[in-house]
């Protein structure tokens, strides 16, 4: 059996999407048709991937309009007749074809203050308990697929970048305050420079979590949470609610 | 194109390559005040260290107190069939808890113990549970632990930039030619030393548990550059790879499913592996099913199940299941740990695998079986290097990770290769800072080099026509697979050699087409150049070495035979063809010998070579 692509080509400057044909195989992902596409008809078609198995969150696209990783989309999740229309991610600038330029996210990783050890009791092996680390780890099995900040709102249709971080760091964010052994303080980093007021908590990223991180309800929030108690005075933050701000 | 014209970057020390190898030896040369940089073919935190899934060998002893680094060292030596590079075992043994705490210092969150500490399981080889891990992710917690860490270093990191050849002054090491992939402009690292930390070329394969970048690019730098390769007939087929559906074929089921209790099945229901265990392994192997479920359960005294031999036996047996008909529907074996374990453990110890299964072939690994079959998995061989810097026979050139060869011998343990990566990536780091800081004169780079390898790479974009490079790939894979597989024999590897070297001629004449912005056709068919060498490589060293060691098995030479112990393979590049040879083994330090061949008790009571 056959089967349709439509397949977006192109550059920074300009690009249109071009329909290609391809073989179907039992339980083939959108990586492989594409591919295929390459063996067989577009040598030159870019698309970055490397494991081909959802752990390194290369091969991150928009297919049929929903932000995904190419490897973990089986075909047979498609109607048979369903045209599979495939496109480079929205929020980033494009190089060519399917590949975008994401490297504003390892600029934000860059920014965040690194991990500060707390020294362990006369130099004893540091001491954690999975109780304490269950969480972050959680956040720790981001693959860096950037397909939460592809969706996020505030970086995609307001276009934010210098007011919002973003989800994927925010969880970041979220694992090196949440880790029992680190004593650095990033929570006034996190209200300025990271912008966590941005986020107006839609939950678009963990829908689209290939690793299903509950990215908002336990990462963002808390973080939030964290940066009122700080910065707010509860009794007035509750007057301010109730009555406006003065 | 003129040499005169490309951009030119200058460092002490380049890194080629950001897995773990590559991403700790930068660390240590920057921590040592040298100007470093360090090249990556794909995007920062996406290599294949990754993809490690069960965990990192280091004889901390938080689980079992009995372990030590001696028996760490014997398990390696007796797991590479004793014809590892002794010091290197010896090192990677050592220093392997070391860093494994130092990645815990960095930020990495490995599960825990009752008390508190990193918490340790069981695999292949090992005697006692010593893989720290993180769920069946460990490769993607210490490569973002590295990546978090490394980009507050002051490390010049250039993403997406691939590696051509290497320049020489005379015969040291001045610099290297590489490629940004985003616009295929070129690039020339003028550079005091060079650390290869390329990975392996299991792309030469056609079931393999490697991605694209895996193409043999350190391997075939240096040896045209005329740096030996040691022990490339030793590549390690994975015993578990999913083999259904067919576009998945060949990626990796991590080991930890067998060490937490997995077993392995034929069609007949029957656990096979009792019937392939080596002769050797005999005494420390549970013979009964009854004894390897006492083990599962937690007594001491109990033997491991035989699913927890080394990977060369598991591989083979289930091929030889197979080949007497008693195979799985899709040509594996069945791999359950749905009735041995309950399903919460398994989604809490195995996460990544439940979701792979689930998502790439339907199917629920807490309530039926696996498919599983032997994949191309690893390079045991690799650039030859001195044991303690790291250093090839070319001054400046360095080699650590999955492209150097000689610590893992005949057939590498599971866990053994990421505690590699962060060993040998510091004692790296540490040769070339030593090599930098001795270096008094200046070195150049000479015009006429660069502008050839320049030539070479534009050529194949320059032609009006020529073969596919997909498909010249496809045609090496397929030889590979047939000629130079699990099981070999000479008839079938010098058919294969012929066959590498009519290729030869369609891979200096692939075209790839368009321009060379962000072009996968064209970076297939440079890449194509090493992996070429790679797989000659592998396949010459194959025909030379006659018995059957670790993971090399020759079917016209049986078992393991007493003068193989007495040297190496060694490759390198003549005029313009290539030659392998055996070169002597070195005498081992005896209190080495004592330890490797000590008893257990002995090494608990830590009475050999204290």
């Amino acid at each position: 059996m056959e089967r349709n692509f439509k397949i977006w080509r192109g550059d920074s400057r300009q690009g249109e999407f071009k329909n290609y044909s391809v073989q179907l195989e039992q339980g083939m992902v959108v990586l492989d048709a594409i591919h295929r596409v390459q063996v067989e008809h577009a040598n030159d078609l870019a698309v970055r991937w490397n494991c081909k198995a959802g752990k390194c969150g290369s091969c991150s696209m928009e297919i049929n309009g929903k932000p995904k990783l190419a490897c973990m989309t089986r075909l047979s999740d498609y109607a048979d007749d369903e045209l599979i229309s495939i496109q480079p991610m929205k929020t980033f600038p494009i190089i060519k074809d399917l590949v975008t330029d994401v490297s504003w996210n390892y600029e934000q990783n860059k920014k965040i203050l690194p991990f500060k050890l707390r020294k362990a009791a006369n130099n004893g092996k540091p001491r954690m308990y999975q109780q304490d680390v269950e969480r972050i780890q959680e956040f720790r099995k981001c693959i860096e697929c950037y397909l939460c900040q592809d969706v996020c709102h505030v970086l995609r249709d307001q276009g934010q970048k210098e007011k919002f971080v973003g989800p994927r760091f925010m969880i970041r964010l979220a694992s090196l305050e949440m880790h029992p052994l680190d004593v650095e303080d990033r929570i006034p980093q996190i209200k300025a420079e990271f912008g966590s007021g941005m986020c107006n908590i839609t939950r678009c990223c963990t829908e689209v979590c290939p690793e299903h991180i509950q990215i908002t309800d336990n990462g963002i929030i808390p973080l939030k949470e964290r940066v009122v108690d700080r910065f707010y005075d509860p009794v007035m933050w509750i007057y301010n609610k109730l009555f406006g701000d003065s | 194109m003129s040499a005169s014209v490309i951009q030119t970057i200058e460092h002490d020390v380049l890194v080629v390559g950001a897995g773990g190898a590559g991403i700790r030896a930068a660390i240590e040369c920057a921590q040592s005040g040298l100007n470093t940089g360090m090249i990556s073919k794909s995007l920062l935190g996406k290599a294949h260290t990754v993809m490690a899934e069960g965990g990192i060998a280091a004889s901390l002893g938080n689980v079992d107190s009995r372990d030590n680094w001696k028996i760490h060292f014997r398990d390696t030596m007796r797991g590479g069939k004793f014809l590892n590079q002794w010091r290197m075992a010896e090192h990677h043994a050592k220093q392997a808890p070391a860093r494994v705490q130092e990645l815990e210092e960095w930020g990495a969150v490995f599960d825990r113990t009752g008390e508190g500490l990193i918490s340790q399981r069981n695999f292949g080889g090992h005697r006692y549970p010593r893989l720290a891990h993180v769920g069946d992710r460990t490769g993607l917690e210490i490569i973002r632990t590295l990546q978090d860490f490394c980009v507050h270093q002051g490390i010049a990191t250039h993403m997406e930039c691939t590696g051509l050849d290497l320049v020489l002054d005379g015969n040291k090491i001045s610099g290297l030619v590489g490629y940004w992939r985003e616009t295929g402009r070129f690039i020339l690292f003028k550079t005091k030393a060079i650390i290869l930390a390329t990975g392996g070329g299991g792309k030469a394969w056609k079931v393999t548990s490697n991605s694209w970048e895996y193409t043999g690019d350190g391997l075939g730098m240096a040896y045209r550059a005329g740096a030996e390769l040691i022990d490339m007939e030793f590549t390690q087929f994975h015993p578990t790879g999913m083999v259904s559906p067919p576009s998945v074929r060949g990626i990796l089921v991590t080991e930890g499913v067998r060490g937490d209790g997995g077993i392995l099945l034929n069609s007949e229901g029957e656990r096979f592996m009792f019937n392939y265990i080596p002769e050797k392994f005999a005494n420390e192997t549970a013979d009964t099913e009854a004894e390897a479920q006492r083990w599962l359960d937690g007594d001491r005294e109990a033997r491991r199940p035989p699913e927890l031999l080394t990977r060369d036996v598991v591989a083979r047996a289930i091929k030889a299941e197979v080949e007497a008909g008693r195979g799985s529907p899709n040509g594996g074996a069945f791999l359950d740990i749905a009735s041995r374990r309950p399903a919460d453990f398994i989604k809490k110890k195995l996460p990544s695998m439940y979701h792979q299964f689930k998502e790439l072939a339907v199917i629920d690994i807490t309530k039926e079986p696996m498919e599983v079959g032997p994949t191309l998995h690893y390079f045991m061989g690799g650039i030859r290097v001195d044991s303690d810097s790291q250093q090839t026979n070319i001054p400046g050139l360095f080699a650590c990770g999955e492209c150097a060869g000689g610590m893992h011998g005949a057939n590498r343990l599971g866990g053994n290769s990421l505690s590699d990566l962060l060993v040998f990536g510091k004692l790296a780091g540490g040769g070339a800072n030593q090599y930098v800081n001795n270096l008094t004169n200046t070195i150049n780079c000479n015009d006429v080099d660069v502008s050839r390898i320049l030539t070479n790479a534009t050529d194949i974009l320059n032609r009006d026509e020529g073969k596919n490079p997909y498909l010249v790939h496809e045609e090496l894979q397929d030889i590979m697979q047939n000629n130079v597989g699990i099981v070999r024999t000479a008839e079938e590897l010098q058919i294969g050699l012929e066959k590498l070297d009519n290729l030869k001629a369609d891979i200096e004449n692939v075209y790839a087409h368009a321009s060379p912005q962000y072009n996968p056709g064209w970076n297939e068919a440079l890449d194509l150049k090493n992996l070429i060498i790679t797989a000659e490589a592998v396949t010459r060293a194959a025909i030379l070495r006659e018995e059957s060691r670790g993971a090399h098995t020759r079917i016209d030479f049986e078992g393991e035979r007493e003068e193989g112990l007495s040297y190496n393979i060694i490759i390198k590049k003549t005029d313009s063809s290539m030659t392998a040879e055996k070169i002597s083994r070195e005498d081992p330090p005896q209190e080495l010998v004592d330890i490797a061949h000590a008893s257990l008790k002995e090494l608990e009571g830590e009475q050999i070579g204290a």
